[in-house]
């Protein structure tokens, strides 16, 4: 990007220049807005929640009415997010031009839009008792499309050159997955009578677990590409993810069990990591981008290991 | 597994032309960036002023929506020890024959600098991450195998940005779109050459059918190979690297990361496959996770 101004939101340039053009990113930072992080948070939220509501609707009739609610409020929050980032608004619809299994977003806009107009039906039979049939046809699909509402967004990312996202193709997902359960989990805990909460609850607390295991094993995987992880805006996201997410997790398995205010404490800071968390992984791409070295290293290494896809080839018999 | 779309020259049918692409020779490029001027001004790209930046005689920094054609400048100052002296005097003696055969300088090693300079374009990838990541078909293949941006029908979306390989597209301030190189597609529905080749004034950019190209590549690696330029390489020449293959490569004086190029671009779509399996698998995991926490208290 360029010396002088640039994107808002761009990462500041490193100062490193070996092994690089005067330090300049090979490749370019994501033009993505904060609206983005935001929208993969309600996007879990709601897609879990669907899951959830379905799944609980005869046991936990008063919690399934809740989090349909709040798979409502994801669903409808999502779009706007999603329409303020584009550079031009007002094509918006140009997303539903054509179906490319090939881009993430192509495919998750469809089925944001699937979504959305599922739990919308659902919800309307909720509020008014109309179109019952309807209703019943669009409960199943609402819960189904709400999974991969929940994890799509990790390929959205993971396919693109940004090697902190790229290199952790095999976790982004799953660790979306995760946020998702512990958002929907802990929106239904806070949201739901006490002796009601219980399914959302332990919904919650697997969330917490899985996510907390899910960081530790994509850093682990990504090993020096890991390092932006740790380091700026998105080390700072990251630890507070996770004491968030932990703190949360031991306030609603503990007292949150019988007490509403600590399972609304809980709830809440469960929900505020799981926003933490997104942010962290969002920044990180930034910060990955921005400096060549994650780029050039991690390709020198591969040719260098015999593992490059040959992009340079010297003359025949030319000294290497 | 591979998905990919397939669009030249299959649905083209009979309209398909023969792939179109650029050999940037940078042992000839002088720097004189008239690609730049003839870019901005034949595709009336807007002004990028991107100020002073003291590397070089760069001041246009990089590729991006304002900058179609891009000239590096890389000074690299040669060893002075005896050893390499001696090395030194025989390269000096294979360039002089090299420069009698063209007619052409192409370094400038009077005071012990070497000076790199090198025209960057879009790459016009066969496997093109922008194209296949693109969500509304703006980014698509056209008749000359070359990838171009439909500006009507863009929206801005930006993920084509962080999934090129080579940082080569960018969102346009103030206009939300994004913008690259054309291949002056213009220019070749009307049978002419591309401004930016057709203002090079030594034919470091050269214009032609990529078979042609590769073919006329080779003869000019193995001949600066033979004068000495021994770590003289050609860049995505070969539809067997990372992205298949460019539409536009390089004949590089050093590796590419010298020249802000990546040494190992790879197309994000080849895991694509891998990457929508982990996103089946996370899917049914939270699916098993909620049934588990709804199921589990029934005892």
């Amino acid at each position: 990007m360029s010396a002088a101004g640039g994107t808002a939101g761009r990462e500041a340039q490193p100062a490193s220049t070996r092994d690089s053009y005067y330090g300049q990113p090979v490749i370019k930072q994501p033009v993505w807005h904060p609206e983005i992080p935001w929208y993969f948070f309600a996007g879990g939220l709601a897609g879990a929640s669907a899951t959830l509501a379905l799944a609980c609707e005869r046991s936990h009739p008063e919690l399934a009415r809740r989090a349909w609610w709040t798979a409502l409020a994801g669903v409808s929050v999502s779009p706007p997010l999603l329409i303020s980032d584009l550079g031009r608004p007002s094509r918006f619809l140009n997303m539903l031009r054509m179906f490319k299994i090939t881009s993430p977003m192509s495919v998750g806009s469809w089925v944001l839009a699937g979504s959305g107009t599922s739990t919308g039906v659902v919800c309307l039979h909720l509020l008014t008792g109309r179109g019952p049939r309807a209703a019943r046809l669009a409960k199943p699909v609402a819960a189904l499309l709400g999974l991969p509402l929940a994890t799509y967004t990790g390929a959205l990312i993971a396919q693109t050159a940004v090697p902190a996202w790229h290199e952790a193709r095999r976790e982004l997902p799953a660790l979306f997955a995760a946020g998702a359960a512990v958002s929907a989990g802990a929106a239904a805990t806070a949201l739901a009578p006490a002796q009601d909460a219980e399914p959302a609850r332990r919904l919650a607390l697997i969330g917490a677990i899985a996510e907390l295991g899910l960081v530790a094993a994509m850093e682990h995987r990504l090993d020096e590409l890991g390092e932006v992880y740790h380091e700026g805006s998105a080390g700072a996201y990251g630890r507070l993810a996770r004491g968030l997410t932990a703190g949360g997790a031991i306030i609603l398995a503990g007292p949150g069990r019988r007490r509403r205010a600590a399972a609304v404490a809980g709830s809440a800071a469960l929900l505020a990591g799981a926003v933490c968390e997104r942010w962290s992984v969002f920044k990180a791409g930034f910060q990955s981008a921005s400096d060549p070295k994650y780029t050039v290293a991690s390709q020198r290494r591969r040719v260098r290991g015999g593992r490059g896809h040959g992009a340079s080839r010297r003359a025949v018999g030319a000294a290497q | 597994m591979k998905l990919q779309t397939h669009a030249w020259p299959s649905t083209y049918d009979g309209e398909a032309q023969p792939r179109k692409g650029f050999f940037t020779d940078t042992s000839v490029c002088i720097g004189c960036k008239a690609c730049e001027v003839a870019c901005k001004e034949w595709n009336r790209v807007p002004e990028s002023p991107q100020g002073f930046t003291g590397h070089s005689y760069d001041n246009t920094i990089d590729l991006g929506a304002n900058t179609w054609r891009h000239v590096a400048f890389v000074e690299q100052r040669k060893e002075v020890d005896l050893e390499s002296a001696g090395g030194e005097l025989v390269q000096y003696a294979s360039l002089e024959q090299l420069m009698g055969q063209s007619g052409l300088d192409t370094y400038q090693d009077g005071d012990g600098v070497r000076w790199l300079m090198a025209s960057d374009v879009c790459k016009h990838c066969t496997d093109a991450a922008c194209l296949e990541v693109c969500p509304t078909g703006a980014l698509f293949r056209t008749e000359f195998g070359t990838v171009v941006v439909q500006e009507d029908v863009c929206n801005g979306c930006g993920y084509c940005v962080p999934a090129c390989p080579f940082g080569v597209l960018d969102q346009r301030e103030g206009d939300g779109r994004v913008w690259k190189c054309t291949l002056c597609y213009d220019r070749l529905k009307d049978d002419k050459e591309p401004a930016c080749a057709h203002a090079c004034p030594t034919n470091s950019i050269k214009f032609g059918d990529l078979d042609d190209l590769r073919e006329e590549a080779e003869e000019r690696l193995r001949a600066l190979s033979d004068a000495g330029a021994e770590k003289a390489q050609l860049y995505l020449h070969d539809s067997g690297d990372g992205v298949g293959g460019a539409g536009a490569f390089f004949l590089l004086l050093d590796e590419p990361e010298v020249y802000g190029l990546p040494p190992d671009p790879v197309d994000t779509t080849r895991e694509l496959g891998s990457t929508w399996a982990a996103v089946g698998v996370a899917a049914v995991g939270l699916g098993a996770a909620v049934a588990a926490s709804v199921l589990g208290g029934r005892r």
